[in-house]
Order: C-alpha cells, then sequence, then structure tokens
C-alpha cells in the first residue's frame, strides 16, 4: 500500500487493481457491442424477435448477408466506396501535397494570406455547403456520379495544414543542397521533400480514407441510385426497406461490411491512425 | 491576427521572380480553385439563399430579406432546436471530457496492456456514426433490444428509447459520448504525460494525498489540453450528423441545429431558404466559437 515507494514492477497494490478495473472497463463498454452486433449479423427471426437476451445465435444464419446482398447490391456499394475512398483520398493528398510545397518552398506576395484563406476552411462545416453544392452539382448533371461524389469535397484545409507542419520541420540543407545541384522544384518536391516527409503524408493518407470511406451526408444528398451508392449511404437504404424487428440480422450484416474494413484498417495502422486524428484535432 | 509585415525592400520585378511566382501558382492553384468552388462560394451563395423563400427544386424563390430568420427566432421554434442542440453539445462534451480523463488517468500508469486499451477505446472515433448508430440501435430497441433484456432481468422497464423525444435525445448523447470518449481519452493521456512528475513528488512530500495532488497540481497543469479538447468536441458536436439521422430518421427528439437544417431543407417541405437560414446560424456560431479560442489562445493558453 506504499504509493511513496516508486517502482518499476507492476504490483498488485489497490490503485493497479483500480486501475485494471477501469480500463478493463473501458475495453468492455467498447468491445461488447461491437462483438453483440457481429453476432447479431449471424441471428435468425427466431434469435431476434425476442424479449429475452440472447447472446449467441441459436442457429447461424450466414444468410443475412446475402439477404443483405439481394435488397442493396452491396458487392456495388463496396466497389463504389472503394473508389471514392482511393480516389478521393489519393486526390486530397496530392493536392496537400503540392499545396504544402509551395506554401513552404516557393517565393509569393502574400503568401501567408493564401495560407490563411485555405486554413479558415477548416472552420467551415461541409453541412453549410452542402445545399449550394448540391444545387450547382446537380445544375452540371454531377447527381449519381462518381465525379459528382468526389469533386466539391477534394479541396483540402486539413491536409494541407498539417503537411505544410511536416514540410517545415525537414532539413533544409539537404533540400538547398538538391538545389544546388540543378535540381528543380518539381525534382526537389519528390526526390527530397516527399520521401523525407513520408510518415505525415502516410498520416494524412490514413485520416483522409476513413473521412471519405465514412462520409455520409454529401453521398445521402447527391445519390438517389443503388448502383452509385456508397456503403454508409446504402445503409439508409436498407434501413428504409427494413421495418420488421427480426430484419435486424439483415440491417446488422450490412453494418458490419460498413464498420469492419474501417476497424481491419485500423488494426493494422492503429499508431498512425490515432497520431493523424489527434494532431490537428479535426476531421477530414 | 493582425499582419505584422516586416516589409522588404521591394526589389524589381525580374523575370526571374516572376517566374517563381508562377510556380507557386502552379503548385497551389488546383487546391486553391477546388476551395473558391465548392467551400467560399457555396458559404456565401448560401447566406443568399437564407434571405429567400423557396423550395428546393422550384425555379421561382421569393426574397423576403431577413424574414427567414425573424420566422425561426420569435417562432418559438428557435428555442426548442437551440435548447436541444445547447442539452447535446453540453451533454456530450462533459461527459466525454470527465469519461475521456477518467481513462487517461489510468492510462497513464503504463501498465502492461495500456497500449491495448488505448488502442481498443479509440476505435470508435473512427468507426462510421451511420453505422454506430445503427449497431446501437438495435441494442437499443425497447422491445427486443439487449439493454431492454438486462433492465427487464434486474427488474426495470426499457425507457421508450424510440418513441419519447427526452429519451431519444438521452440515448444518442450516450452513444456519440461512446463513439468519442477515445478521442478525449488519448489527447488527455498527451497533457498528462507533460505533467512534471517532481510537481507531483513535491506535493506528496508536502503531505498531499491523491486526490489533492490530482486537484491541486494535475488538474491545472491540465487547463491547456482541457480548453483544447472542449473547443474541438463543442465544434464536432455541433456538427454531428450521420449518428442522429442513423438512430433519429424524423427528428423527433435529437433535432439540432445541424439535423433541423437537413431535415427542413432536403426532407419534410424542402424549405431550402429557411434551411439556409438555419446552417447560416449554424456557421455563425462555429466562427464566434473559434474567435473566442483564438482570442484565448492568444492570451493565456500555451499549448506545446
Amino acid at each position: 500500500m506504499s504509493a511513496t515507494a516508486p517502482s518499476r514492477r507492476v504490483r498488485l497494490t489497490p490503485l493497479t487493481v483500480r486501475d485494471y478495473l477501469v480500463l478493463l472497463l473501458a475495453v468492455l463498454v467498447v468491445v461488447l457491442p461491437l462483438g453483440y452486433m457481429i453476432l447479431a449479423s449471424f441471428k435468425g427471426p427466431g434469435d431476434l424477435a425476442t424479449t429475452d437476451l440472447v447472446v449467441f445465435p441459436e442457429v447461424w444464419q450466414p444468410e443475412n448477408y446475402s439477404e443483405a446482398a439481394q435488397k442493396v447490391p452491396f458487392g456495388r456499394l463496396f466497389l463504389n466506396s472503394g473508389i471514392v475512398t482511393v480516389v478521393g483520398a489519393g486526390l486530397k493528398v496530392l493536392l496537400a501535397i503540392l499545396t504544402a510545397y509551395g506554401l513552404v518552398f516557393c517565393e509569393f506576395p502574400g503568401k501567408k494570406y493564401v495560407f490563411w484563406g485555405v486554413l479558415a476552411t477548416m472552420m467551415v462545416p461541409p453541412q453549410v455547403t452542402a445545399l449550394p453544392n448540391y444545387v450547382f452539382i446537380s445544375s452540371l448533371g454531377g447527381e449519381n456520379t462518381y465525379w459528382g461524389l468526389i469533386l466539391p469535397g477534394l479541396g483540402t484545409g486539413f491536409g494541407t495544414f498539417l503537411l505544410r507542419q511536416a514540410f517545415l520541420q525537414l532539413p533544409y540543407e539537404v533540400i538547398e543542397a538538391a538545389h544546388l545541384d540543378g535540381a528543380g522544384h518539381w525534382r526537389r518536391l519528390w526526390h527530397c521533400v516527399v520521401p523525407m516527409a513520408l510518415p505525415s503524408i502516410a498520416t494524412v493518407a490514413l485520416v483522409n480514407v476513413v473521412y471519405e470511406w465514412n462520409d455520409y451526408l454529401w453521398p445521402l444528398i447527391i445519390i438517389t441510385d443503388p448502383e452509385m451508392m456508397t456503403l454508409p449511404r446504402g445503409l439508409t437504404l436498407l434501413q428504409n426497406s427494413e421495418s420488421a424487428a427480426s430484419s435486424f440480422g439483415v440491417l446488422m450484416a450490412g453494418t458490419v461490411m460498413v464498420l469492419l474494413p474501417i476497424l481491419v484498417v485500423f488494426a493494422l495502422l492503429q499508431r498512425h491512425i490515432v497520431n493523424g486524428f489527434t494532431q490537428g484535432g479535426v476531421k477530414g | 491576427m493582425t499582419a505584422v509585415t516586416t516589409k522588404r525592400p521591394r526589389q524589381a520585378l525580374s523575370g526571374r521572380r516572376v517566374r517563381e511566382w508562377l510556380i507557386f501558382l502552379a503548385f497551389v492553384l488546383p487546391n486553391v480553385a477546388l476551395i473558391a468552388v465548392f467551400i467560399y462560394r457555396p458559404l456565401f451563395q448560401n447566406i443568399y439563399y437564407s434571405t429567400l423563400n423557396w423550395t428546393l427544386g422550384s425555379k421561382f424563390a421569393t426574397p423576403v430579406g431577413l424574414g427567414n430568420y425573424r420566422d425561426f427566432f420569435t417562432s418559438g421554434e428557435a428555442g426548442k432546436v437551440l435548447t436541444t442542440t445547447g442539452i447535446f453539445t453540453v451533454a456530450t462534451v462533459g461527459l466525454t471530457l470527465a469519461l475521456g480523463l477518467g481513462v487517461a488517468l489510468a492510462l497513464n500508469r503504463r501498465l502492461p496492456g495500456a497500449g491495448f486499451a488505448q488502442a481498443t477505446v479509440f476505435a470508435p472515433y473512427i468507426l462510421s456514426g451511420y453505422g454506430v448508430g445503427l449497431a446501437w440501435l438495435y441494442i437499443f430497441d425497447p422491445n427486443i433490444g439487449a439493454l431492454s433484456a438486462i433492465l427487464r432481468d434486474i427488474g426495470l422497464n426499457s425507457p421508450e428509447w424510440i418513441n419519447s423525444p427526452p429519451w431519444t435525445l438521452t440515448m444518442v448523447i450516450i452513444v456519440y459520448v461512446w463513439k468519442n470518449l477515445g478521442y478525449a481519452a488519448v489527447v488527455y493521456l498527451a497533457g498528462l504525460q507533460a505533467v512534471p512528475g517532481d510537481l507531483l513528488e513535491a506535493a506528496d512530500l508536502d503531505g498531499a494525498g491523491p486526490v489533492r495532488r490530482f486537484f491541486t497540481v494535475t488538474l491545472p497543469l491540465l487547463s491547456p489540453t482541457t480548453f483544447f479538447l472542449m473547443v474541438t468536441t463543442i465544434l464536432n458536436s455541433l456538427q454531428a450528423f450521420d449518428l442522429l439521422i442513423a438512430m433519429d430518421k424524423l427528428g423527433r427528439g435529437a433535432r439540432t441545429l445541424i439535423f433541423d437544417a437537413y431535415l427542413t431543407g432536403f426532407k419534410e417541405q424542402s424549405q431550402a431558404g429557411y434551411s439556409a437560414m438555419l446552417s447560416t446560424v449554424l456557421f455563425a456560431i462555429l466562427v464566434v466559437l473559434t474567435l473566442v479560442q483564438l482570442i484565448v489562445v492568444e492570451r493565456r493558453v500555451h499549448y506545446r
């Protein structure tokens, strides 16, 4: 019980026990609902439409997944989400790299104001621009198209901000040496700056991947054709087409398809993702 | 945020300098153009829309000046929507910070397994709000949900999570906190690791117990972190949307400002002008909060 003697080894003091209980509770609070969701996606009507607590399905019914895929073209939605995520996040990262490079390594009068103008966009939530963008994009025929889905979200304040910070911290001598060797801006960018800033670029990429995969409001507004929907958008369709209590199995199957890919990516790269989301404290 | 530029002596416009400017523009222009067209243009257009009586999809709109604003603030709707927004924001921010700090304190002991716990607690933060909402909707279902079964086992009736607006709002708050708690925990953990150990030891030698040490040393030193988290979580809560619409499709209990703007503009009567007014009000609130943050940061809080 002596809290005064600091020790590197873990002793089972009441404090340690208390902290373990807190952590255990926190982990359970996160894991149990997600686990329950996954189990529910395999439940048949009998296990669903009951007031009793059924944790494990009595009869495993993987047909929920094929049924969900019948009601909503999930294969196609996966593809759409994949395209939007890869293209959207990829272009955003590219734009952020170019903008940050210009802001850090090029000369321009009033460069600072350009930076502020880009930075200030982080204050504008997509919901505020949604209505005029919808009017604009649909007038151009962008409803139910990939470009209509991707284009309006491409301008990036967050990525520019983060990469500018990263580029400012790079060893200037290396880039200057390349300059003296006769390397132009383009060469310096791709042969010096990008390789050195790769961890930051990866972080920005991951944050954007997560953001694009989960994005909901814009796809909700601009896409009405099931064939063009992204996964979260398709869930809405599934939710609207299902109303009976027993249909939760199908709905949970759809939800698992939306949540699981991000969970897998997170499990593999959690350190980078946590860093990305806690730097600057903004999403997207 | 006033510009303090030290004017350099103007150099003659040489071809090289102009070339350098053009290179800058080539690098920056794609992003800046997209931002101008898809963020700044609609931002101002939205303010213009807010002065119209206009149904989405209609070719005709009547200018009504500040009529939409007047209707909103005098009809009692403002009171209702802003109260819901306020309750949702204050409750989610307060609970997220308090619980996040609690988890961070436990994580800070760096017990074996703490890394795993940290990653697990953070995970919901990056999940789709819509998916999370649906997963919890099944748990909260008053008839067949796991929660109602558990409550029944201990002799309680499940609240009407779906049909009673105050309970719906409560449910949404709980799930939103569940989703965001890990973010606060990780940021608080970073703040805790910056608290100098010798200060805590000094307080210990002065006879301060752990509770007293926490309140007199740790918590005050964490105030920049708390402030930062408060600002970011307030901004996030004000923008919460997909989780809300997943759990409360018609906006009967959790109709916050942003949710109201969506429902009035794109659903219900498609009142685009009125909806634009609502999102303009939301934007004004966000601007004020951001300015307050900038002023406070300049004045006293120094982080990093």
